[in-house]
């Protein structure tokens, strides 16, 4: 699936964010949170049943983001509903920040798990969807996985799972951009055929342009996608995306030190595109 | 001592509603009640540790009291990590029921023996770990297990081991119990090693001399008052552990006695050397060819004392 999916202005601002996170922060998983940015968006913004005045609010939805590591686009997020200060955001990683470079839950508000160790949360998201059926709550678990996380043996441990006992009240989110680390992910371990492997694990399977706003709302709202299963939206997403530089480019997968005129020469494009 | 240990988790089930059972394609005796009784919060998943572990962390950070039992070595060793991070830095109260700690599965090979189980459990922040010496003892852990803090990894032996404990000692985690008390020697024992430490204080008896058996059922948090109160009194101090001599029970006291400057005290610690222990048989057979016999332990403790 391509992604032609152009970033609209709000995008833009959260593109913006990240880099004084990254500058602010002095590093950062910036790939990763730019491929996942407009997933976490939708959630918060259209999806998600959650109180930024109450974060433990025993009803509402589950979010696990499994992919620790694009921690920044959902710390945007977190922010932006109110879960905390904006300004916290500029301080991450430092001494004394609620915000780590892989997301914790027992430091900051709203964060549901600690993630980072690849290949956790979607146990944790089968977990969490077993209490709410076993308890008759009609609250939701979202987790947002990577594709590199899926090489993890662990994961499709928790499919199997999640298939047997039909898991209607669990949606996992594939952040499907492609790339890892090293380079392209079909050169590392291709998952291909990747659909094809949820709906053998018992999942009802989409797919979408993970940069395309309105049809990610419109996908997550059609959740769960089969009455009697659980549901996957794979997102076909861009590594870096919104970034001539950034996109798939390994040099961005971690990025500490960001030279000025790197951050002056990204500012620049994104007020240059269109 | 499994059977006891399963019997009580659907007694707390009967009384607790966010109590849940989680096994790993494990035999179905002892559970039938729980799973015909309480259908909706009995799990028999597949053998996939790793996600069980992760699962009952979900099932916890959503309320629950998830109760989980495997094979001990598959409970400690496959999926660590998601012991480490899932249950441990969140501080879940999950509840880990390693059947077959120790050598209990020694005729079936080192696959299958849980040797070290003790030591990596140690070096988590937050858990807390337990070595019950008899099947009446693992009823007083379930019973105290329910609103115990945190996540608990609760060693089972294997079964039909002598009751040496009672409920005129009391029973409370991270308390040290004295089986009995003398003014020789002190022997500090966990597990079904206190059964030996308490033939071996007989032993010693009849030559005149008198041991303290000090049982560590709780490896952690480790009750290091007691250890230097009763060390303080000895002449000597053995510590006897099924389970390899790094990281676990004698580790343990030689750190406090050290710490708190009372290293000088005779010392001796039996336990498995760093090997697989490779060789077949029975537990009592392993155990007593790496010297974890009251009459090994007597000989030890005279050796000390003669000193």
């Amino acid at each position: 699936m391509e992604q032609r999916a152009l970033i609209d202005s709000r995008g833009k601002d959260h593109r913006r964010l990240i880099l004084q996170m990254l500058v602010g922060s002095g590093r950062g998983h910036v790939g990763a949170a730019l491929s996942v940015m407009e997933i976490v968006r939708v959630l918060y913004d259209d999806i998600l049943r959650v109180d930024p005045a109450n974060p433990q609010w025993p009803d509402r939805d589950r979010f696990i983001f499994s992919k620790g590591h694009g921690c920044l686009a959902l710390y945007v997020m977190l922010a932006e509903k109110g879960f905390f200060p904006k300004e916290e955001l500029l301080r991450s990683c430092h001494f004394g920040s609620r915000l780590g470079g892989h997301p914790e839950s027992r430091k900051t508000p709203g964060v549901e798990a600690s993630t980072g160790a690849l290949g956790h949360g979607l146990s944790i998201g089968v977990g969490c969807a077993l209490a709410a059926r076993i308890d008759k709550k009609d609250w939701r678990t979202f987790v947002l996985i990577g594709d590199g996380e899926s090489n993890e043996g662990s994961v499709w441990e928790a499919a199997l799972s999640a298939g047997k006992h039909r898991l209607t009240n669990l949606t996992v989110l594939v952040d499907y951009n492609k790339f890892q680390s090293y380079g392209p992910s079909k050169d590392i371990q291709d998952l291909e055929p990747f659909a094809d492997k949820w709906r053998s694990f018992g999942f009802a399977v989409r797919e979408v342009d993970g940069h395309d706003v309105p049809a990610l709302r419109e996908a997550l709202r059609a959740t769960p996608f089969d009455a009697t299963k659980p549901s996957v939206l794979i997102c076909h997403t861009v590594k870096g995306k919104g970034f001539k530089t950034t996109e798939h480019n390994a040099d961005w997968h971690h990025k500490a030190k960001v030279k000025p005129e790197e951050l002056a020469a990204l500012l620049a494009e994104l007020e240059a595109t269109p | 001592m499994r059977k006891a240990c399963l019997l009580a988790v659907h007694e707390l089930a009967k009384g607790d509603p966010r109590v849940v059972f989680v096994g790993s394609d494990i035999t179905k005796q002892n559970l039938e009640k729980f799973a015909a009784e309480f259908p909706d919060r009995y799990f028999m998943e597949g053998i996939y540790e790793q996600h069980i572990i992760g699962m009952c962390a979900g099932l916890a950070m959503s309320g629950k009291i998830p109760y989980i039992n495997t094979i001990a070595t598959f409970l400690t060793r496959r999926c660590y990590e998601q012991v480490l991070i899932d249950l441990c830095l969140h501080e879940l109260p999950v509840r880990l029921l390693g059947s077959g700690g120790g050598t209990v599965y020694a005729p079936l090979g080192p696959t299958h023996l849980a040797n070290e189980d003790l030591a990596i459990m140690r070096a988590i922040p937050n858990m807390t770990i337990v070595a019950p010496c008899d099947a009446d003892e693992i009823k007083r852990v379930m019973m105290q297990s329910l609103d115990w803090h945190g996540p608990l990894y609760v060693r089972i032996a294997k079964g039909g081991d002598k009751v040496v404990s009672s409920d005129a000692r009391g029973f409370k985690i991270g308390e040290a119990i004295p089986m009995r008390e003398g003014k020789d020697v002190l022997l500090v024992s966990t597990g079904i090693t206190t059964q030996v430490a308490l033939e071996a204080a007989d032993l010693l008896a009849k030559d005149g001399l008198t041991a303290t058996v000090l049982h560590m059922h709780t490896l952690k948090p480790f009750d290091s008052p007691r250890v230097l109160h009763y060390a303080a009194q000895a002449r000597a101090v053995l510590t006897i552990e099924e389970h390899t001599l790094i990281g676990g029970l004698g580790s343990a006291v030689a750190e406090t006695l050290m710490d708190a400057g009372q290293g000088g005290v005779p010392f001796a610690r039996l336990g498995f050397p760093d090997v697989f222990t490779e060789e077949l048989g029975s537990q009592a057979e392993i155990m007593g060819k790496y010297g974890l016999t009251s009459a090994n332990l007597t000989a030890k403790a005279k050796q000390l004392l003669s000193k």
